[in-house]
């Protein structure tokens, strides 16, 4: 009915969350105070993923309700808004459904970034090994 | 059938992806892209063979044609929003370069 609502909140406070990054980052470059190692991922470049992930999934998930009838071009957008019963029904699904869809893109996005510390740090161990 | 053709979508970008060179055409995000909405009606899927248990399985020939239509709709819908991007951020400067030359003229 709605439950992509879930995955775009989680995307629109990840997406402020990789701009924060992002600067502290680039201030953090500026000021020669970052001392991290070269072969380390930057976080805002993680987040960046998590966000492609959010958004891209979410959007094409709102086609689908477009195309169901469930989200129309006019106020107040969710057809199921027009009857109590309906809205009720839907905010169940969002707190079930949209969770458990926010909650595991977001599972295999922290698998994603442990396996790819793991491939960069691998590569680096084995360029040492050959030098 | 959605699912189904959107994880296909997912898995053919990938490969794809990883036999580049480089990220040139942005594929990475229509990777994104499609493993976000494969995972999201992954969830889908489990909630609704939950309420359905077996008759999740075996789906009314209409429903199942409707879904293949809206799996390639999603398909298509996302290739358009990955050729757009990448016309608009213009990695490789060919938009650009068309437009100069034109200008030009």
């Amino acid at each position: 009915m709605a439950c992509f609502t879930a995955t775009v909140a989680e995307a629109v406070v990840v997406k402020v969350i990789e701009k924060v990054e992002a600067n502290k980052e680039i201030r953090l470059a500026e000021s020669g105070k970052h001392v991290e190692e070269s072969e380390k991922i930057p976080m805002s470049r993680k987040l960046k993923w998590l966000t492609s992930l959010l958004i891209g999934g979410s959007f094409l998930l709102a086609f689908e309700h477009v195309w169901h009838g469930e989200v129309v071009p006019w106020f107040p957008f969710l057809t199921a808004m027009n009857n109590p019963e309906d809205a009720a029904e839907m905010f169940r699904e969002i707190a079930t459904v949209g969770v458990s869809m926010a909650v595991l893109v977001t599972v295999v996005w922290v698998g994603m970034c442990i396996a790819a510390d793991a491939i960069v740090k691998r590569a680096s161990k084995n360029e040492e090994a050959d030098a | 059938m959605t699912l189904l053709i959107t994880v296909f979508a997912a898995v053919i970008t990938t490969v794809l992806w990883y036999t580049r060179k480089s990220d040139k055409l942005g594929l990475g995000f229509l990777c994104l892209m499609f493993w976000g909405a494969s995972l999201m009606w992954f969830v889908d899927a489990v909630f609704e063979y939950i309420e359905l248990k077996e008759e999740y399985f075996t789906p009314a020939l209409e429903d199942m044609i409707n879904d293949t239509f809206l799996g390639l709709s999603v398909v298509a819908l996302a290739l358009v929003v990955w050729v757009v991007r990448l016309l608009i951020t213009d990695p490789r400067g060919v938009v650009k370069r068309s437009l100069q030359s034109r200008a030009a003229r």
